[in-house]
Protein backbone atom coordinates (compact mmCIF):
# COMPACT_ATOMS: atom_id res chain seq x y z
CA UNK A 1 0.00 0.00 0.00
CA UNK A 2 1.03 3.31 -0.62
CA UNK A 3 0.50 5.86 1.16
CA UNK A 4 0.68 9.77 -0.29
CA UNK A 5 -0.76 11.73 2.21
CA UNK A 6 0.46 14.09 4.53
CA UNK A 7 -0.35 16.39 7.68
CA UNK A 8 1.11 19.72 8.20
CA UNK A 9 -0.34 21.80 11.05
CA UNK A 10 -2.85 19.09 11.44
CA UNK A 11 -4.29 19.52 7.89
CA UNK A 12 -4.30 16.11 6.37
CA UNK A 13 -3.50 16.26 2.28
CA UNK A 14 -4.82 13.22 0.37
CA UNK A 15 -1.33 13.94 -1.31
CA UNK A 16 1.92 16.32 -1.28
CA UNK A 17 0.62 18.50 -4.30
CA UNK A 18 -1.21 21.60 -4.68
CA UNK A 19 -1.04 24.07 -6.83
CA UNK A 20 1.27 27.71 -6.98
CA UNK A 21 -1.29 30.35 -6.07
CA UNK A 22 -1.81 32.69 -9.08
CA UNK A 23 -0.87 29.85 -11.54
CA UNK A 24 -4.60 28.27 -11.21
CA UNK A 25 -7.24 31.10 -10.48
CA UNK A 26 -9.40 29.32 -7.90
CA UNK A 27 -9.90 25.84 -10.22
CA UNK A 28 -12.75 27.33 -12.21
CA UNK A 29 -10.79 27.29 -14.99
CA UNK A 30 -8.71 24.36 -14.66
CA UNK A 31 -11.58 21.49 -13.92
CA UNK A 32 -12.67 21.55 -17.12
CA UNK A 33 -9.61 19.31 -17.83
CA UNK A 34 -9.05 17.95 -14.47
CA UNK A 35 -11.00 16.80 -11.11
CA UNK A 36 -10.04 18.85 -8.54
CA UNK A 37 -10.27 16.42 -5.56
CA UNK A 38 -7.20 14.44 -7.21
CA UNK A 39 -5.63 17.48 -5.72
CA UNK A 40 -3.82 17.15 -2.38
CA UNK A 41 -5.40 21.07 -2.23
CA UNK A 42 -6.27 23.94 -3.87
CA UNK A 43 -3.91 27.32 -3.53
CA UNK A 44 -6.07 30.26 -4.79
CA UNK A 45 -4.77 33.44 -6.67
CA UNK A 46 -3.99 36.17 -4.39
CA UNK A 47 -7.18 37.96 -2.62
CA UNK A 48 -7.17 41.28 -0.73
CA UNK A 49 -9.53 43.33 1.66
CA UNK A 50 -10.80 44.89 -1.52
CA UNK A 51 -10.90 44.32 -5.48
CA UNK A 52 -7.45 45.34 -6.98
CA UNK A 53 -7.00 46.70 -10.41
CA UNK A 54 -3.59 44.97 -10.99
CA UNK A 55 -0.76 46.55 -13.63
CA UNK A 56 -1.31 47.50 -17.26
CA UNK A 57 -0.52 45.53 -19.83
CA UNK A 58 1.83 43.73 -21.72
CA UNK A 59 1.86 41.24 -17.91
CA UNK A 60 3.93 38.75 -18.94
CA UNK A 61 6.65 37.73 -21.45
CA UNK A 62 8.30 34.57 -21.80
CA UNK A 63 12.02 33.94 -20.84
CA UNK A 64 14.42 30.90 -22.02
CA UNK A 65 12.90 28.38 -20.24
CA UNK A 66 10.54 30.66 -17.59
CA UNK A 67 8.55 33.81 -17.76
CA UNK A 68 8.10 37.52 -16.71
CA UNK A 69 4.97 37.85 -14.89
CA UNK A 70 3.93 41.89 -13.93
CA UNK A 71 0.21 40.79 -13.08
CA UNK A 72 0.13 43.51 -10.00
CA UNK A 73 -2.23 41.18 -7.88
CA UNK A 74 -5.41 41.61 -9.75
CA UNK A 75 -8.09 40.08 -7.53
CA UNK A 76 -11.76 40.94 -6.86
CA UNK A 77 -11.51 41.50 -3.18
CA UNK A 78 -12.55 39.53 -0.36
CA UNK A 79 -16.21 39.18 -0.69
CA UNK A 80 -16.43 38.61 -3.96
CA UNK A 81 -14.13 35.40 -3.41
CA UNK A 82 -16.13 34.19 -0.58
CA UNK A 83 -19.38 34.51 -2.42
CA UNK A 84 -18.65 32.97 -5.87
CA UNK A 85 -14.61 31.09 -5.18
CA UNK A 86 -14.82 29.19 -1.83
CA UNK A 87 -18.45 28.04 -2.51
CA UNK A 88 -17.30 26.70 -5.58
CA UNK A 89 -14.35 24.88 -4.10
CA UNK A 90 -16.20 23.82 -0.84
CA UNK A 91 -17.83 21.02 -4.01
CA UNK A 92 -14.96 19.45 -4.35
CA UNK A 93 -13.29 16.55 -1.86
CA UNK A 94 -9.55 18.78 -1.76
CA UNK A 95 -8.21 21.01 0.41
CA UNK A 96 -8.49 25.10 0.37
CA UNK A 97 -5.29 27.03 0.85
CA UNK A 98 -6.45 30.95 0.25
CA UNK A 99 -3.25 32.78 -0.42
CA UNK A 100 -3.73 36.85 1.34
CA UNK A 101 -1.95 39.67 0.13
CA UNK A 102 -2.07 43.02 1.32
CA UNK A 103 -0.28 47.08 1.12
CA UNK A 104 -0.16 47.38 4.79
CA UNK A 105 -0.54 45.41 7.91
CA UNK A 106 -4.22 46.09 8.54
CA UNK A 107 -4.71 45.19 4.82
CA UNK A 108 -3.63 41.45 5.19
CA UNK A 109 -5.50 41.63 8.60
CA UNK A 110 -8.48 42.10 7.26
CA UNK A 111 -8.84 39.56 4.83
CA UNK A 112 -7.50 37.19 7.98
CA UNK A 113 -10.61 38.77 9.87
CA UNK A 114 -12.93 37.74 7.26
CA UNK A 115 -12.19 34.45 7.01
CA UNK A 116 -11.80 33.90 10.75
CA UNK A 117 -13.64 30.66 11.59
CA UNK A 118 -14.52 29.84 8.02
CA UNK A 119 -14.31 26.34 7.95
CA UNK A 120 -14.11 25.96 4.15
CA UNK A 121 -10.58 27.35 4.37
CA UNK A 122 -7.84 25.17 5.50
CA UNK A 123 -4.35 26.92 5.87
CA UNK A 124 -4.10 30.26 4.81
CA UNK A 125 -0.71 31.32 2.76
CA UNK A 126 0.42 34.68 3.29
CA UNK A 127 2.25 36.40 0.45
CA UNK A 128 4.84 38.66 2.14
CA UNK A 129 6.19 39.57 -1.36
CA UNK A 130 4.00 42.70 -1.73
CA UNK A 131 5.52 46.29 -1.85
CA UNK A 132 4.93 47.58 1.89
CA UNK A 133 3.13 50.85 0.73
CA UNK A 134 4.07 52.18 4.50
CA UNK A 135 7.93 51.42 3.42
CA UNK A 136 8.21 52.93 0.14
CA UNK A 137 7.35 49.97 -1.29
CA UNK A 138 9.70 47.46 0.00
CA UNK A 139 8.94 44.28 -0.45
CA UNK A 140 7.54 42.85 3.70
CA UNK A 141 9.23 39.48 2.52
CA UNK A 142 13.17 40.79 2.40
CA UNK A 143 13.42 42.35 6.03
CA UNK A 144 13.55 39.32 8.97
CA UNK A 145 12.32 41.82 11.29
CA UNK A 146 9.16 42.90 9.39
CA UNK A 147 8.49 39.26 8.08
CA UNK A 148 8.82 38.49 12.39
CA UNK A 149 6.20 41.31 12.85
CA UNK A 150 3.70 40.47 10.32
CA UNK A 151 3.74 36.97 11.38
CA UNK A 152 3.34 37.33 14.72
CA UNK A 153 0.01 39.55 14.11
CA UNK A 154 -1.21 37.56 11.32
CA UNK A 155 -1.09 34.44 13.78
CA UNK A 156 -2.78 36.11 16.59
CA UNK A 157 -5.77 37.34 13.99
CA UNK A 158 -6.45 34.06 12.64
CA UNK A 159 -7.86 30.63 12.97
CA UNK A 160 -6.38 28.43 10.24
CA UNK A 161 -2.90 27.70 10.46
CA UNK A 162 -0.99 29.76 8.60
CA UNK A 163 1.76 29.41 5.72
CA UNK A 164 4.14 32.41 5.19
CA UNK A 165 5.53 32.29 1.73
CA UNK A 166 9.09 33.62 1.50
CA UNK A 167 10.39 36.10 -1.14
CA UNK A 168 13.46 34.24 -2.50
CA UNK A 169 15.19 38.34 -3.51
CA UNK A 170 16.97 38.08 -0.15
CA UNK A 171 20.51 37.37 0.44
CA UNK A 172 19.96 34.53 3.27
CA UNK A 173 16.69 32.98 2.87
CA UNK A 174 17.35 31.46 6.37
CA UNK A 175 16.94 34.31 8.01
CA UNK A 176 13.32 35.45 6.65
CA UNK A 177 12.57 31.25 7.47
CA UNK A 178 13.49 31.94 10.65
CA UNK A 179 11.87 34.97 11.31
CA UNK A 180 8.60 33.26 9.98
CA UNK A 181 9.36 30.56 12.23
CA UNK A 182 9.77 32.73 15.80
CA UNK A 183 6.75 34.71 14.73
CA UNK A 184 4.82 31.97 14.88
CA UNK A 185 4.15 30.53 11.32
CA UNK A 186 2.89 26.93 11.28
CA UNK A 187 4.34 26.44 7.88
CA UNK A 188 6.29 27.99 5.40
CA UNK A 189 6.34 27.72 1.21
CA UNK A 190 8.75 29.40 -0.98
CA UNK A 191 10.09 30.61 -3.41
CA UNK A 192 7.88 33.66 -5.02
CA UNK A 193 9.36 34.27 -8.04
CA UNK A 194 12.84 36.02 -8.43
CA UNK A 195 12.44 39.95 -10.00
CA UNK A 196 13.68 40.20 -13.50
CA UNK A 197 13.74 42.44 -16.33
CA UNK A 198 13.02 42.08 -20.03
CA UNK A 199 14.43 44.49 -22.92
CA UNK A 200 13.43 44.58 -26.43
CA UNK A 201 16.55 45.67 -28.22
CA UNK A 202 14.98 46.36 -31.23
CA UNK A 203 12.44 48.80 -30.12
CA UNK A 204 14.63 49.78 -27.32
CA UNK A 205 11.96 49.12 -25.16
CA UNK A 206 11.39 47.22 -21.92
CA UNK A 207 8.73 44.08 -22.65
CA UNK A 208 6.50 44.54 -19.66
CA UNK A 209 4.43 47.52 -18.78
CA UNK A 210 5.97 47.66 -15.45
CA UNK A 211 9.13 47.19 -16.64
CA UNK A 212 10.08 44.61 -13.92
CA UNK A 213 8.61 41.22 -13.33
CA UNK A 214 8.45 38.18 -11.41
CA UNK A 215 10.58 35.14 -13.23
CA UNK A 216 8.87 31.45 -12.92
CA UNK A 217 9.60 28.34 -14.18
CA UNK A 218 12.01 25.74 -14.75
CA UNK A 219 14.87 28.46 -15.34
CA UNK A 220 14.53 29.16 -11.25
CA UNK A 221 14.47 25.59 -10.43
CA UNK A 222 17.77 25.31 -9.09
CA UNK A 223 17.78 28.40 -7.30
CA UNK A 224 14.77 27.47 -5.69
CA UNK A 225 15.50 23.87 -4.83
CA UNK A 226 19.03 25.22 -3.29
CA UNK A 227 16.52 27.79 -0.78
CA UNK A 228 14.33 24.70 0.24
CA UNK A 229 17.03 23.01 1.24
CA UNK A 230 18.65 25.87 3.16
CA UNK A 231 15.56 26.81 4.66
CA UNK A 232 13.86 23.26 5.84
CA UNK A 233 17.42 22.66 7.12
CA UNK A 234 16.89 26.19 9.09
CA UNK A 235 13.32 25.57 10.72
CA UNK A 236 11.65 23.18 12.36
CA UNK A 237 8.31 23.83 10.52
CA UNK A 238 7.20 21.76 7.35
CA UNK A 239 8.36 23.34 4.18
CA UNK A 240 6.19 23.58 0.89
CA UNK A 241 8.38 23.80 -2.11
CA UNK A 242 8.26 25.42 -5.77
CA UNK A 243 9.47 27.06 -8.50
CA UNK A 244 9.97 25.20 -11.61
CA UNK A 245 8.20 22.11 -10.93
CA UNK A 246 6.82 21.10 -14.45
CA UNK A 247 6.96 16.95 -14.03
CA UNK A 248 7.35 14.31 -10.64
CA UNK A 249 11.39 13.75 -10.91
CA UNK A 250 11.35 18.14 -10.42
CA UNK A 251 9.24 17.34 -7.47
CA UNK A 252 11.12 14.91 -5.58
CA UNK A 253 14.15 17.16 -5.60
CA UNK A 254 12.11 19.49 -3.78
CA UNK A 255 11.01 16.41 -1.55
CA UNK A 256 14.10 15.10 -0.99
CA UNK A 257 15.42 18.39 -0.04
CA UNK A 258 12.94 18.69 2.64
CA UNK A 259 9.66 19.80 1.22
CA UNK A 260 6.23 17.54 2.78
CA UNK A 261 4.35 19.42 -0.21
CA UNK A 262 5.35 20.94 -3.61
CA UNK A 263 3.78 23.22 -5.58
CA UNK A 264 3.30 22.84 -9.65
CA UNK A 265 2.83 26.91 -10.87
CA UNK A 266 3.52 28.26 -14.69
CA UNK A 267 4.31 24.84 -15.75
CA UNK A 268 0.19 24.50 -15.87
CA UNK A 269 0.02 27.09 -18.08
CA UNK A 270 1.77 24.67 -20.84
CA UNK A 271 -0.49 22.09 -19.89
CA UNK A 272 -3.75 22.15 -17.72
CA UNK A 273 -3.04 18.30 -16.74
CA UNK A 274 0.52 19.05 -15.45
CA UNK A 275 -0.80 18.96 -11.82
CA UNK A 276 -2.20 15.13 -12.01
CA UNK A 277 0.67 14.01 -13.96
CA UNK A 278 3.43 15.43 -11.10
CA UNK A 279 0.58 12.92 -9.16
CA UNK A 280 0.53 10.47 -10.66
CA UNK A 281 4.25 10.49 -11.12
CA UNK A 282 5.05 10.73 -7.86
CA UNK A 283 3.22 7.39 -6.92
CA UNK A 284 4.85 5.88 -10.12
CA UNK A 285 7.96 6.77 -8.54
CA UNK A 286 7.25 5.45 -5.47
CA UNK A 287 5.89 2.32 -6.49
CA UNK A 288 9.62 1.74 -8.70
CA UNK A 289 11.55 1.78 -5.42
CA UNK A 290 9.38 0.73 -3.39
CA UNK A 291 8.38 3.41 -0.96
CA UNK A 292 5.91 2.77 1.15
CA UNK A 293 5.08 6.59 2.62
CA UNK A 294 6.04 9.78 0.88
CA UNK A 295 6.86 10.97 4.51
CA UNK A 296 10.16 8.96 4.31
CA UNK A 297 11.34 10.76 1.22
CA UNK A 298 11.26 14.56 3.12
CA UNK A 299 14.30 15.32 3.37
CA UNK A 300 15.78 12.76 2.66
CA UNK A 301 19.36 14.65 1.72
CA UNK A 302 18.72 17.11 4.74
CA UNK B 1 -16.03 22.61 -24.32
CA UNK B 2 -12.22 23.81 -24.38
CA UNK B 3 -10.24 19.82 -24.80
CA UNK B 4 -6.46 19.33 -25.01
CA UNK B 5 -5.49 17.76 -27.99
CA UNK B 6 -2.75 15.72 -29.15
CA UNK B 7 -3.49 16.88 -32.82
CA UNK B 8 -1.52 15.66 -36.14
CA UNK B 9 0.25 17.75 -38.91
CA UNK B 10 -1.49 16.81 -41.97
CA UNK B 11 0.17 19.65 -44.50
CA UNK B 12 2.40 22.95 -43.84
CA UNK B 13 2.27 25.59 -47.15
CA UNK B 14 3.93 28.81 -47.02
CA UNK B 15 1.00 31.24 -48.79
CA UNK B 16 3.58 34.32 -48.78
CA UNK B 17 7.03 35.52 -47.54
CA UNK B 18 6.68 34.41 -43.97
CA UNK B 19 2.77 33.43 -43.42
CA UNK B 20 2.34 29.38 -43.37
CA UNK B 21 -1.03 27.67 -43.26
CA UNK B 22 -1.03 24.53 -41.23
CA UNK B 23 -3.84 21.81 -41.31
CA UNK B 24 -4.11 19.51 -38.60
CA UNK B 25 -6.25 16.12 -37.78
CA UNK B 26 -8.36 17.75 -34.51
CA UNK B 27 -11.33 16.03 -34.61
CA UNK B 28 -12.60 16.85 -30.92
CA UNK B 29 -11.51 21.11 -31.20
CA UNK B 30 -13.33 21.34 -34.80
CA UNK B 31 -16.30 19.58 -33.42
CA UNK B 32 -17.15 22.67 -31.18
CA UNK B 33 -15.03 25.56 -32.89
CA UNK B 34 -16.81 28.81 -32.99
CA UNK B 35 -15.49 31.75 -35.90
CA UNK B 36 -13.36 33.73 -34.04
CA UNK B 37 -12.25 31.39 -31.29
CA UNK B 38 -8.64 30.47 -30.96
CA UNK B 39 -6.26 27.44 -29.89
CA UNK B 40 -3.14 27.27 -28.02
CA UNK B 41 -0.35 25.86 -29.71
CA UNK B 42 2.18 24.14 -27.75
CA UNK B 43 5.86 24.59 -29.09
CA UNK B 44 7.99 21.60 -28.84
CA UNK B 45 10.79 23.03 -27.73
CA UNK B 46 10.34 22.80 -24.35
CA UNK B 47 12.41 25.67 -23.47
CA UNK B 48 9.43 27.82 -24.78
CA UNK B 49 7.22 27.30 -22.04
CA UNK B 50 4.27 29.30 -22.80
CA UNK B 51 2.08 28.07 -25.59
CA UNK B 52 1.29 30.34 -28.80
CA UNK B 53 -2.27 31.70 -29.53
CA UNK B 54 -3.68 31.11 -32.94
CA UNK B 55 -6.75 32.08 -34.57
CA UNK B 56 -8.37 29.20 -35.85
CA UNK B 57 -8.68 30.13 -39.87
CA UNK B 58 -11.06 27.18 -40.48
CA UNK B 59 -12.61 24.06 -38.72
CA UNK B 60 -14.03 21.55 -40.97
CA UNK B 61 -16.11 19.33 -38.55
CA UNK B 62 -16.82 16.68 -41.46
CA UNK B 63 -13.11 15.98 -42.00
CA UNK B 64 -12.15 16.59 -38.08
CA UNK B 65 -9.91 18.97 -39.27
CA UNK B 66 -8.92 22.97 -38.28
CA UNK B 67 -6.90 25.21 -40.90
CA UNK B 68 -4.45 27.77 -39.08
CA UNK B 69 -2.73 30.40 -40.85
CA UNK B 70 0.08 32.08 -39.23
CA UNK B 71 2.86 34.95 -39.54
CA UNK B 72 6.44 34.00 -38.07
CA UNK B 73 6.82 37.17 -35.67
CA UNK B 74 9.54 35.24 -33.38
CA UNK B 75 11.11 32.00 -32.22
CA UNK B 76 7.96 30.32 -31.10
CA UNK B 77 6.18 30.81 -34.82
CA UNK B 78 9.48 30.31 -36.52
CA UNK B 79 9.85 26.84 -35.18
CA UNK B 80 6.22 26.09 -35.71
CA UNK B 81 7.36 26.52 -39.26
CA UNK B 82 9.22 23.97 -39.27
CA UNK B 83 7.14 21.45 -38.28
CA UNK B 84 6.66 18.60 -41.12
CA UNK B 85 3.21 16.94 -42.00
CA UNK B 86 3.06 13.74 -39.82
CA UNK B 87 4.42 16.11 -36.63
CA UNK B 88 1.96 15.72 -33.78
CA UNK B 89 1.59 18.80 -31.73
CA UNK B 90 -0.82 19.71 -28.21
CA UNK B 91 -3.29 21.90 -29.14
CA UNK B 92 -5.83 23.38 -26.43
CA UNK B 93 -9.25 24.72 -27.30
CA UNK B 94 -11.39 25.70 -28.84
CA UNK B 95 -10.65 28.60 -26.26
CA UNK B 96 -12.46 32.74 -26.08
CA UNK B 97 -15.50 33.76 -27.18
CA UNK B 98 -15.95 33.60 -30.88
CA UNK B 99 -18.01 36.24 -33.43
CA UNK B 100 -22.26 36.15 -32.66
CA UNK B 101 -23.21 34.79 -36.02
CA UNK B 102 -27.17 35.49 -34.93
CA UNK B 103 -26.07 39.34 -34.78
CA UNK B 104 -26.88 39.13 -38.64
CA UNK B 105 -29.71 38.35 -40.75
CA UNK B 106 -30.68 37.49 -44.04
CA UNK B 107 -31.10 41.84 -44.82
CA UNK B 108 -28.20 42.66 -43.31
CA UNK B 109 -25.14 43.94 -44.97
CA UNK B 110 -22.41 43.16 -42.81
CA UNK B 111 -18.92 44.50 -43.44
CA UNK B 112 -16.48 42.48 -42.75
CA UNK B 113 -12.51 43.94 -42.20
CA UNK B 114 -9.20 42.15 -42.18
CA UNK B 115 -6.30 43.83 -41.76
CA UNK B 116 -2.86 41.73 -42.28
CA UNK B 117 -2.63 38.24 -39.63
CA UNK B 118 -5.84 39.15 -38.28
CA UNK B 119 -7.24 38.07 -41.43
CA UNK B 120 -7.24 34.17 -41.44
CA UNK B 121 -10.19 33.62 -38.30
CA UNK B 122 -12.38 35.92 -40.91
CA UNK B 123 -12.33 33.71 -43.90
CA UNK B 124 -14.05 31.01 -41.05
CA UNK B 125 -16.59 33.77 -40.20
CA UNK B 126 -17.32 35.03 -43.81
CA UNK B 127 -18.02 31.41 -44.89
CA UNK B 128 -20.91 31.39 -41.77
CA UNK B 129 -22.51 34.81 -42.06
CA UNK B 130 -25.85 34.10 -43.75
CA UNK B 131 -25.86 37.40 -44.95
CA UNK B 132 -24.98 40.04 -47.56
CA UNK B 133 -20.80 40.44 -47.05
CA UNK B 134 -18.69 42.84 -47.92
CA UNK B 135 -15.22 41.69 -47.38
CA UNK B 136 -12.28 44.41 -47.09
CA UNK B 137 -8.65 42.90 -46.72
CA UNK B 138 -5.53 45.09 -45.94
CA UNK B 139 -2.42 44.01 -46.56
CA UNK B 140 0.89 45.76 -46.51
CA UNK B 141 2.07 44.00 -50.19
CA UNK B 142 1.59 40.60 -50.79
CA UNK B 143 -1.74 38.67 -50.92
CA UNK B 144 -2.65 35.72 -49.07
CA UNK B 145 -5.87 33.94 -48.57
CA UNK B 146 -8.02 36.44 -50.85
CA UNK B 147 -9.01 33.79 -53.13
CA UNK B 148 -10.68 31.30 -50.41
CA UNK B 149 -12.73 34.59 -49.79
CA UNK B 150 -13.89 34.87 -53.17
CA UNK B 151 -17.40 32.43 -52.94
CA UNK B 152 -18.75 34.77 -49.42
CA UNK B 153 -19.13 38.02 -51.05
CA UNK B 154 -17.76 41.16 -53.10
CA UNK B 155 -14.23 41.85 -52.10
CA UNK B 156 -12.06 44.40 -51.79
CA UNK B 157 -8.24 44.76 -51.24
CA UNK B 158 -6.16 47.61 -49.79
CA UNK B 159 -2.05 47.94 -49.93
CA UNK B 160 0.34 49.90 -48.14
CA UNK B 161 2.20 49.67 -51.00
CA UNK B 162 -0.75 50.18 -53.88
CA UNK B 163 0.66 46.61 -55.31
CA UNK B 164 -2.69 45.40 -55.08
CA UNK B 165 -6.51 47.39 -54.76
CA UNK B 166 -6.81 50.91 -53.16
CA UNK B 167 -3.30 52.11 -52.04
CA UNK B 168 -3.81 52.59 -48.38
CA UNK B 169 -5.28 51.46 -45.16
CA UNK B 170 -8.94 49.53 -45.31
CA UNK B 171 -9.96 52.67 -44.21
CA UNK B 172 -9.29 54.31 -47.36
CA UNK B 173 -10.73 51.18 -49.13
CA UNK B 174 -13.94 51.15 -46.68
CA UNK B 175 -14.55 54.76 -47.98
CA UNK B 176 -13.33 54.84 -51.76
CA UNK B 177 -15.54 51.75 -52.49
CA UNK B 178 -18.97 53.44 -50.29
CA UNK B 179 -19.69 50.52 -48.18
CA UNK B 180 -22.36 51.58 -45.73
CA UNK B 181 -23.10 48.71 -43.77
CA UNK B 182 -25.35 47.67 -41.21
CA UNK B 183 -22.62 45.39 -38.83
CA UNK B 184 -18.83 45.45 -38.51
CA UNK B 185 -16.80 42.65 -37.98
CA UNK B 186 -13.02 43.20 -37.65
CA UNK B 187 -9.60 41.57 -36.71
CA UNK B 188 -6.33 43.38 -37.38
CA UNK B 189 -3.65 45.60 -36.00
CA UNK B 190 -4.48 48.07 -32.88
CA UNK B 191 -4.48 50.95 -35.43
CA UNK B 192 -7.02 49.47 -37.73
CA UNK B 193 -9.62 47.94 -34.80
CA UNK B 194 -9.65 51.75 -33.34
CA UNK B 195 -10.50 53.35 -36.71
CA UNK B 196 -13.17 50.50 -37.21
CA UNK B 197 -14.44 51.34 -33.33
CA UNK B 198 -14.45 54.87 -34.39
CA UNK B 199 -16.27 54.24 -37.75
CA UNK B 200 -18.72 52.35 -36.11
CA UNK B 201 -19.64 54.72 -33.18
CA UNK B 202 -19.98 57.58 -36.06
CA UNK B 203 -22.66 55.66 -38.31
CA UNK B 204 -24.23 53.80 -35.29
CA UNK B 205 -23.56 50.27 -35.62
CA UNK B 206 -22.24 47.38 -33.87
CA UNK B 207 -18.91 46.19 -34.61
CA UNK B 208 -17.55 43.27 -32.87
CA UNK B 209 -13.35 43.08 -33.47
CA UNK B 210 -11.11 40.49 -32.24
CA UNK B 211 -8.18 41.39 -29.60
CA UNK B 212 -4.73 40.62 -29.35
CA UNK B 213 -2.88 40.32 -25.99
CA UNK B 214 -0.16 38.84 -24.33
CA UNK B 215 -0.89 35.47 -22.97
CA UNK B 216 0.15 33.25 -20.80
CA UNK B 217 -2.50 29.97 -19.75
CA UNK B 218 -5.17 31.07 -22.08
CA UNK B 219 -8.20 29.97 -20.44
CA UNK B 220 -8.87 32.91 -17.95
CA UNK B 221 -6.79 31.63 -15.15
CA UNK B 222 -3.16 34.13 -14.77
CA UNK B 223 -5.24 36.93 -15.89
CA UNK B 224 -2.48 38.33 -18.03
CA UNK B 225 -4.31 39.49 -21.16
CA UNK B 226 -6.51 42.03 -19.80
CA UNK B 227 -8.10 44.73 -21.61
CA UNK B 228 -9.36 48.03 -19.91
CA UNK B 229 -13.79 48.25 -19.87
CA UNK B 230 -15.55 51.17 -18.87
CA UNK B 231 -17.94 49.30 -16.87
CA UNK B 232 -16.91 46.70 -14.15
CA UNK B 233 -16.70 43.08 -15.13
CA UNK B 234 -18.46 40.67 -13.74
CA UNK B 235 -15.57 38.63 -13.15
CA UNK B 236 -12.91 40.55 -12.31
CA UNK B 237 -15.07 43.06 -10.05
CA UNK B 238 -12.40 45.57 -11.36
CA UNK B 239 -12.95 47.41 -15.10
CA UNK B 240 -11.02 45.29 -16.75
CA UNK B 241 -11.71 42.19 -18.78
CA UNK B 242 -9.83 38.80 -19.61
CA UNK B 243 -9.17 38.68 -23.95
CA UNK B 244 -8.62 34.85 -23.81
CA UNK B 245 -11.79 33.69 -21.76
CA UNK B 246 -14.39 36.82 -22.08
CA UNK B 247 -12.76 37.91 -25.59
CA UNK B 248 -10.89 37.78 -27.79
CA UNK B 249 -13.99 38.70 -29.92
CA UNK B 250 -15.61 41.92 -28.02
CA UNK B 251 -18.48 44.62 -29.23
CA UNK B 252 -16.34 47.59 -29.51
CA UNK B 253 -18.43 49.57 -26.89
CA UNK B 254 -17.19 47.06 -24.17
CA UNK B 255 -13.19 47.80 -24.63
CA UNK B 256 -11.42 50.50 -24.33
CA UNK B 257 -8.66 50.78 -26.72
C1 LIG C 1 -6.33 35.47 -29.62
C2 LIG C 1 -5.11 35.57 -30.51
C3 LIG C 1 -5.17 35.05 -31.79
C4 LIG C 1 -4.06 35.12 -32.64
N1 LIG C 1 -4.17 34.58 -33.88
C5 LIG C 1 -3.10 34.59 -34.70
C6 LIG C 1 -3.18 34.00 -35.99
O1 LIG C 1 -4.21 33.44 -36.40
N2 LIG C 1 -2.08 34.04 -36.76
C7 LIG C 1 -0.91 34.62 -36.34
O2 LIG C 1 0.05 34.62 -37.08
N3 LIG C 1 -0.82 35.19 -35.13
C8 LIG C 1 -1.88 35.19 -34.30
N4 LIG C 1 -1.77 35.77 -33.05
C9 LIG C 1 -0.48 36.35 -32.66
C10 LIG C 1 0.46 35.21 -32.22
O3 LIG C 1 -0.01 34.69 -31.00
C11 LIG C 1 1.89 35.72 -32.03
O4 LIG C 1 2.39 36.19 -33.25
C12 LIG C 1 2.79 34.61 -31.52
O5 LIG C 1 2.44 34.26 -30.20
C13 LIG C 1 4.24 35.00 -31.56
O6 LIG C 1 5.02 33.98 -30.99
P1 LIG C 1 6.56 33.88 -31.30
O7 LIG C 1 7.16 32.89 -30.39
O8 LIG C 1 6.78 33.64 -32.74
O9 LIG C 1 7.08 35.36 -31.00
P2 LIG C 1 7.91 35.88 -29.76
O10 LIG C 1 7.89 37.35 -29.88
O11 LIG C 1 9.21 35.20 -29.64
O12 LIG C 1 6.99 35.45 -28.57
C14 LIG C 1 7.33 35.73 -27.24
C15 LIG C 1 6.06 35.71 -26.40
O13 LIG C 1 5.21 36.81 -26.74
C16 LIG C 1 3.96 36.37 -27.19
N5 LIG C 1 3.53 37.18 -28.31
C17 LIG C 1 4.34 37.74 -29.26
N6 LIG C 1 3.60 38.42 -30.14
C18 LIG C 1 2.32 38.33 -29.76
C19 LIG C 1 1.08 38.84 -30.26
N7 LIG C 1 1.02 39.59 -31.34
N8 LIG C 1 -0.05 38.52 -29.60
C20 LIG C 1 -0.02 37.75 -28.51
N9 LIG C 1 1.12 37.25 -27.99
C21 LIG C 1 2.26 37.53 -28.60
C22 LIG C 1 4.15 34.92 -27.57
O14 LIG C 1 2.95 34.18 -27.48
C23 LIG C 1 5.19 34.47 -26.57
O15 LIG C 1 4.61 34.18 -25.34
C24 LIG C 1 -2.87 35.73 -32.19
C25 LIG C 1 -2.80 36.26 -30.91
C26 LIG C 1 -3.91 36.19 -30.07
C27 LIG C 1 -3.82 36.77 -28.70
C1 LIG D 1 1.08 34.59 -13.40
C2 LIG D 1 1.53 34.37 -11.99
C3 LIG D 1 0.80 34.90 -10.93
C4 LIG D 1 1.22 34.71 -9.60
N1 LIG D 1 0.45 35.22 -8.58
C5 LIG D 1 0.81 34.99 -7.29
C6 LIG D 1 -0.02 35.42 -6.21
O1 LIG D 1 -1.09 36.00 -6.41
N2 LIG D 1 0.41 35.18 -4.93
C7 LIG D 1 1.58 34.51 -4.68
O2 LIG D 1 1.91 34.31 -3.52
N3 LIG D 1 2.36 34.07 -5.69
C8 LIG D 1 2.01 34.28 -6.99
N4 LIG D 1 2.80 33.80 -8.01
C9 LIG D 1 4.03 33.05 -7.70
C10 LIG D 1 3.79 31.54 -7.77
O3 LIG D 1 2.82 31.13 -6.83
C11 LIG D 1 5.09 30.75 -7.54
O4 LIG D 1 5.60 31.07 -6.27
C12 LIG D 1 6.17 31.04 -8.57
O5 LIG D 1 5.58 31.24 -9.84
C13 LIG D 1 7.22 29.93 -8.67
O6 LIG D 1 6.65 28.71 -9.11
P1 LIG D 1 6.65 28.21 -10.65
O7 LIG D 1 8.04 28.41 -11.18
O8 LIG D 1 6.24 26.79 -10.61
O9 LIG D 1 5.67 29.06 -11.39
C14 LIG D 1 2.40 33.99 -9.34
C15 LIG D 1 3.13 33.44 -10.40
C16 LIG D 1 2.72 33.61 -11.72
C17 LIG D 1 3.52 33.02 -12.83
S1 LIG E 1 -4.08 34.28 -20.75
FE1 LIG E 1 -4.32 33.72 -18.67
S2 LIG E 1 -6.13 34.80 -18.18
FE2 LIG E 1 -5.99 35.15 -20.30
Amino acid sequence: MIDMSVEIAGVRFKNPVTVASGTFGSGMEYCEFIDLSRLGAVTTKGVAAVPWEGNPVPRVAETPSGMLNAIGLQNPGIDVFMDRDLPFLAGFDTNVIVNVCGHTEEEYLAVVERLYGDTRVSMLEINISCPNVREGGMSFGTDPDMVYRITKRIKEAASQPVIMKLTPNVTDIKLTAKAAEDGGADAISLINTLTGMKIDPEKRAFVLANKTGGLSGPAIRPVAVRMVYEAAGAVNIPVIGMGGISCASDALEFILAGASMVSVGSANFSDPETVTKVIDGIEDYMVRHKVEKIKDLTGYLL
Amino acid sequence: MKKKERALIISQTELAAGIFEMRLAAPQISSCAVPGQFVMVGIRDESHILPRPISICEADKALGQIRLVYRIAGEGTREMSTYLPGTSIDLTGPLGKGYPLDAVNEDTTALIVGGGIGIPPLLGLSKALNCTRKIVLGYRDELFLDHDFESCGNIYISTDTGSHGVKGTVMDAISQYQIKPDIIFACGPLVMLKAVKGFAAEKGIPAFISLEERMACGIGACLGCVVKTPERDNHSNVNNTRVCTEGPVFDSREVLL
